[in-house]
C-alpha cells in the first residue's frame, strides 16, 4: 500500500500535469480561433479556382497542348501521395489517423499493382511513416519555420510537386489531409491532385446559349492555371490542416483535464481513506496497549 | 443597358471585394479592356497591373500581381495572385516588398522559382517607379 507522501506526491504531479493541459487546450483554443478563420476565407478561392479550370477544361475542343499537369500524363503507374500532417503531436488521433489513412491508400494501390510513393509535409506523418515505409518516402517538407501558414509555404510544396512530375517521377498525384469541418470534427480527406479530378457535380453557370471566349486561348490559359491551382489546393490542405489540428488538440486537451481531475479525486479519496486507517489503527493500538496494563 | 455588374476580388488568403460596380478596367493577357454589366462571357488571364474599380461609392485602384478573371453573366470574378489596394500602398510597403522579392531571387533554388522571382522583381519596380 503506498504511504501517505507516496499519494501526496502523485496528487502533486496530477495537478500540475491538469495545469499543463488545462493551458494546452486555452492556447489551442485561440490558435484554432485564428486558423479557423484563415482556412474559412480562403475557401472561396479554391473553390472558384476548381470550378474555373473544370469551366475551361470541360469545353475544351480538345486535348492538344493542354498541360499534362491538369489531364495527365496518359499514364497510371505511379502514384505520388502527398501526407499532409502536423508538426507536432498532442493532439489526439489527428496524425495517427491520416497516417492510417496513408497505409490503407497504399495497401489498396499496391494491390492493384501500382507503384507509390510518398511526400511528407509535417513531422508527424514523416516519423509514423518512416519506420514501415521509410522506402517509399521521395521528399519530407517540414513547416517548422511557419509560425502561420502563408502562400509561399503552399508555393514551396508546390514547386516540388511539379519538380518531380516535370522529372517523371510520378503519373498521378493525391492529397491526403485532415478538413476541417467543426471544433470536434475533422475529416481525413484524399483528393486527386494531378490529373485534376473534378468534383461531382460542379455547376456550370447557365449562360443561356452563349459561350465563353478566353484570351488567351484555352491551352494557354490552362498552362498558367494548372500550376497555380495545384499551389492553391495544397494552400488549402496547409490551412485545413492546421485548424483541424488545433480543434483536435483542444479537444484532446479538454479530455485529458477532465481525466485529470478524474485521477485527483480519486487519488485524493484514497489519501484520506488511508490517513483515515492510520489514525483508526493508532487508536486501537492505544486503546490495546492500556487495556494490557 | 443591361442591370449592373457584380464584382468578385478574391485573393489566395480571402474574399476582398464583393460589390456591384458600374465598370471595372482590367489589364488583361492581351491589352487592357474594360468590362461593363452585360459583357458577352469571357475568362481572361490577367497580367500583373493596376485593376480600375467603378462603384457607386467610387472609385478604387487595384494592383494585382497577374491572376485570371471570369465573366458570366454580370458576374465577374477576378482570382488575383495578390492585391493591395492602390491607397494602401506606400513607399515603404513597396521598398520592402522589392527587398523580399530581391531576396527570393537569391534563394531560388530552381528554375520556376527563379522565373517567377524575376517576374515578380520586375513587376515591383515597375511599381515602385510609377510611385515615385
Amino acid at each position: 500500500m503506498p504511504s501517505l507522501k507516496d499519494l501526496r506526491v502523485r496528487i502533486g504531479s496530477v495537478r500540475s500535469t491538469q495545469k499543463i493541459t488545462k493551458a494546452m487546450q486555452m492556447v489551442a483554443a485561440a490558435k484554432l480561433r485564428r486558423a479557423q478563420e484563415a482556412a474559412e476565407s480562403a475557401r472561396p478561392y479554391s473553390q472558384r479556382m476548381e470550378r474555373l479550370i473544370g469551366s475551361v477544361a470541360g469545353n475544351l475542343p480538345s486535348l492538344e497542348g493542354v498541360p499534362p499537369l491538369i489531364v495527365g500524363n496518359g499514364r497510371q503507374d505511379v502514384h505520388l501521395i502527398l501526407v499532409v500532417t502536423a508538426e507536432r503531436g498532442l493532439c489526439g488521433s489527428f496524425n495517427s489517423a491520416i497516417v492510417r489513412r496513408a497505409r490503407q491508400t497504399i495497401e489498396a494501390l499496391r494491390r492493384e499493382g501500382r507503384q507509390v510513393k510518398l511526400l511528407c509535409v509535417g513531422r508527424k506523418g514523416y516519423e509514423a511513416l518512416r519506420r514501415d515505409r521509410a522506402d517509399l518516402i521521395v521528399e519530407y517538407i517540414t513547416l517548422r519555420e511557419y509560425r502561420n501558414i502563408d502562400f509561399s509555404a503552399a508555393q514551396r510544396v508546390a514547386d516540388k510537386v511539379m519538380e518531380l512530375f516535370a522529372a517523371g517521377a510520378f503519373d498521378v498525384c493525391h492529397l491526403l489531409y485532415s478538413a476541417f469541418k467543426s471544433v470536434i470534427a475533422q475529416a481525413v480527406t484524399l483528393q486527386q491532385l494531378v490529373p485534376v479530378k473534378l468534383p461531382e457535380g460542379t455547376e456550370q453557370p447557365d449562360l443561356k446559349g452563349a459561350i465563353y471566349e478566353y484570351e488567351p486561348d484555352e491551352a494557354e490559359l490552362l498552362a498558367t492555371l494548372a500550376p497555380r491551382n495545384i499551389a492553391v489546393q495544397v494552400f488549402k490542405a496547409l490551412l485545413e490542416g492546421a485548424a483541424a489540428e488545433q480543434a483536435a488538440r483542444m479537444t484532446a486537451m479538454d479530455s485529458a483535464t477532465r481525466n485529470a481531475g478524474e485521477m485527483i479525486g480519486k487519488l485524493t479519496l484514497r489519501y484520506n481513506r488511508t490517513r483515515q486507517a492510520m489514525i483508526t489503527k493508532e487508536l486501537i493500538e492505544i486503546v490495546s496497549g492500556a487495556e494490557a496494563l | 443597358m443591361a442591370g449592373e455588374l457584380r464584382f468578385e476580388l478574391v485573393a489566395p488568403e480571402r474574399l476582398l471585394l464583393d460589390l456591384p460596380v458600374r465598370m471595372v478596367t482590367l489589364p488583361g493577357a492581351e491589352g487592357d479592356m474594360g468590362i461593363l454589366p452585360g459583357h458577352a462571357p469571357l475568362i481572361t488571364g490577367l497580367r500583373p497591373g493596376v485593376l480600375l474599380v467603378d462603384a457607386a461609392e467610387g472609385e478604387e485602384r487595384i494592383l494585382v500581381g497577374g491572376g485570371v478573371a471570369e465573366i458570366a453573366l454580370d458576374r465577374l470574378t477576378v482570382l488575383a495572385e495578390e492585391a493591395i489596394n492602390v491607397k494602401e500602398l506606400d513607399r515603404a510597403r513597396l521598398d520592402r516588398m522589392l527587398k523580399d522579392a530581391e531576396e527570393d531571387l537569391v534563394d531560388a533554388r530552381d528554375e520556376g522559382a527563379r522565373t517567377r522571382a524575376e517576374a515578380r522583381l520586375a513587376y515591383l519596380r515597375l511599381m515602385r517607379a510609377a510611385a515615385g
